[in-house]
């Protein structure tokens, strides 16, 4: 409605400046004259000034809008970080049957976390220990007891607090694999590395 | 099937095992069997090593399920040949002379004379011992809500003892923990062994607790809670039990009572890993493992008062957990991985005196796990890592003598029977990991619970009266 009545006044400009005829250039806005015997100079003036405002108007609203732009852009870019980092940081280690020693491969995984966690000091992290079925029920809580703090030490030896860290064993109870065999044994015997809190917003390293 | 039980036996014919009897000397027995399906097949017994037993017909309907619970009962101890009767259980074979009291017919004055008599009458004891009975059993109804089982030596050609008891109502929920707790009786009466028919046996299965009967009836779920619970282990008194359960981010000890099913929390300091509750035998006082990012080690807490948490191993580089209480109270044994792989060790009740318990060769013997002391003090029961799979083996307390139980399928967490000749266990011989019992003795196997995924039992101690309401 506001965009018709625009283009209506602008539309009555148009016609009021092409009534003048290839006559002089209209006159600067300025103030008024007392040339007031002509009831269509005044009408031109007045629709002008209405144009001019309208347009102001809609400038300031693009500006504002360009501005809302702006900051969902850099919302979105910054979310797109956390997520990425989010998803570093929840990357698995796996582990040999019945050893708790950090493998050569994922000591480069560890590496990242190490980075995740100095370039956001906010953040505070659990990791939880996993076993396959095979070994004691009851064993495997301890063996995924040392899982767990296995990569805490290596953590804390690359600089971490300790205090940021929590761990925690549920041995064989939380399998992610359900087979029983090899291919599900070795996906089950893992670190899992769970935010706890400090996440909101994540900085990549 | 026509003929009796033993001859049944030969004429399956599958000889595995032929037991020679050394008195003062437990009899042991490797479990031979196949995979038997609850069929028992397997072992032949030496004629004489078994007492036979008939437990007779009951006219009476309202007792068939006392008769049919308490012959399973005598069946389970494996301590008799049950006897089927010629012609199957509509005979009953009785003296031509009813009415005659019997010789020794001990408690029978007390009351109710008439029906004691009736159901003491004597019977045709020469006819049973060519069946081979040593004893008869008799089920009969008396008034007042008696129920009367006598217990004849056929042998001697009298009465044994006459036992009383008052059942609860069919529909009870003490009724069967009642019926039980007379099979017990009539083993003590015939035998004079303690029994294990009134016991129930705790198990996880989904992550709950539940508990049933050792017989494998009345299965119920125990633990209230939705967290993921591990390891029941019972209070001496048969009482309480204990559990762990998983809590965000550590472990928690309950303590149940059975009867009321109200439990508490164990007052440990909480926030870490705490795991495998074990009660000393006074029940003052928790045994469990911990772990940290020191390790796992063992602590006790003082569960009367809620006080004094001890710590009892200090393992820095390795892990202690596992324990399991003597008799007296006075050693613990438990599974320490200070050589390497987890192995037995056992201590002092206060953690001195750290010992290596289960010898094994080093670089040899596989992990070894889940010990439990047996309630007489001579065993312990745990198991072992063999070819990469799992077996039960019993260790000997006085010789240090390790022997292996099982040998088919994968066989886990053993949990002694008050009478500790008969075992709890872990196995997937039949396919699917679920309970079995087996008696130490004979080698005999029969299954506990036929449902996949139930694991970690704990058999009761024999259950005191009050036990038998609804957990």
């Amino acid at each position: 409605m506001k965009r018709l009545s625009l283009l209506l006044l602008s539309g009555l400009a148009v016609a009021a400046v092409a009534a003048c005829g290839g006559g002089p250039k209209p006159e600067p806005p300025g103030p008024v004259t007392a040339n007031t015997d002509s009831i269509a100079e005044a009408q031109r003036l007045e629709a002008e000034r209405q144009a001019r405002e309208a347009a102001a108007a809609k400038e300031r609203e693009e500006a504002e809008r360009r501005r809302q732009q702006a900051i969902a852009d850099s919302l979105a870019a910054l979310g797109q970080t956390t997520n990425a980092v989010r998803a570093l940081l929840g990357t698995m280690i796996h582990f040999d049957y019945d050893k708790a020693l950090i493998r050569g491969g994922d000591a480069s995984v560890l590496d990242q976390k190490v980075a995740i966690l100095q370039a956001n000091s906010g953040l505070r992290v659990r990791i939880s220990g996993h076993c396959d079925e095979r070994g004691s029920d009851e064993y495997n809580l301890a063996l995924g007891n040392r899982r767990a703090t296995a990569a805490k030490q290596y953590v804390v030896s690359h600089g971490i607090d300790g205090s940021r860290i929590e761990t925690v064993s549920y041995g064989e109870e939380r399998p992610i694999a359900s087979g029983h065999d090899e291919a599900a044994w070795a996906q089950n015997r893992r670190d899992e590395f769970e935010i706890l809190s400090g996440g909101e917003n994540l900085k990549q390293p | 099937m026509t003929a009796v039980w033993r001859s049944g036996g030969l004429a399956v014919g599958v000889s595995a095992v032929v037991l020679t009897a050394g008195p003062p000397v437990r009899l042991t027995a490797q479990d031979t069997s196949a995979i038997d399906r609850g069929v028992r097949i397997g072992i032949i017994y030496r004629p004489g090593v078994r007492p036979g037993m008939v437990v007779l017909p009951v006219h009476a309907p309202a007792l068939d399920s006392v008769r049919a619970i308490v012959s399973r009962d005598l069946d389970y101890t494996d301590r008799f040949e049950l006897i089927t009767l010629p012609g199957g259980d509509s005979i009953r074979v009785t003296a031509a002379a009813p009415g005659a009291r019997p010789p020794s017919a001990g408690g029978a004055g007390r009351g109710t004379a008439g029906g004691g008599a009736a159901a003491a009458g004597t019977l045709n004891y020469p006819l049973y011992q060519a069946l081979g009975a040593d004893f008869a059993v008799a089920v009969t109804p008396a008034p007042g809500d008696t129920t009367i089982v006598t217990v004849h030596d056929v042998a001697v050609g009298s009465v044994r003892r006459e036992l009383r008891a008052h059942l609860p109502a069919l529909k009870d929920a003490g009724f069967r923990l009642a019926v039980h707790q007379l099979a017990d009786r009539v083993l003590e009466a015939a035998l004079g062994a303690g029994g294990t028919a009134a016991t129930r046996v705790l198990f996880v299965m989904e992550g709950k607790v539940y508990a049933i009967d050792q017989d494998g009836a009345d299965q119920k779920l125990v633990s209230s809670s939705d967290h993921q619970a591990m390891s029941p282990a019972w209070a001496r008194d048969g009482r309480r039990f204990a559990y762990m359960e998983f809590w965000e981010g550590h472990g928690k000890l309950f303590v149940q009572e059975v009867a009321s099913g109200k439990r508490a929390p164990v007052a440990t300091t909480g926030q870490a890993l705490d795991f495998t509750p074990a009660f000393s035998p006074d029940g003052k006082t928790l045994a469990f493992s911990r772990a940290t990012e020191e390790g796992t080690d063992l602590y006790t807490v003082n569960i009367k008062d809620g006080c004094c948490l001890q710590r009892l191993t200090v393992g820095r580089f390795y892990d202690n957990l596992s324990p399991t209480y003597s008799p007296d109270g006075q050693r613990i044994a438990f599974v320490s991985t200070r050589a390497g792989l987890p192995q037995i060790y056992a201590m002092a009740a206060d953690g001195t005196d750290q010992q290596l318990f289960a010898p094994f060769d080093y670089g040899a013997t596989g992990s070894s796990n889940a010990p439990e002391w047996s309630p007489d003090g001579q065993t312990v029961a745990f198991h072992r890592d063999v070819g990469g799979t799992l077996q039960v083996f019993v260790l000997d307390v006085r010789t240090r003598a390790v022997r292996q139980l099982t040998s088919v399928g994968r066989n886990e967490d053993p949990t002694w029977a008050p009478d500790s000749r008969h075992m709890a266990f872990v196995s997937d011989r039949s396919g699917y990991r679920q309970l079995w019992i087996i008696d130490v003795e004979t080698g005999r196997i029969r299954p506990l619970l036929q449902k996949s995924g139930a694991r970690l039992p704990a058999w009761s101690p024999r259950l005191p009266e009050t036990a038998s309401s609804t957990p």
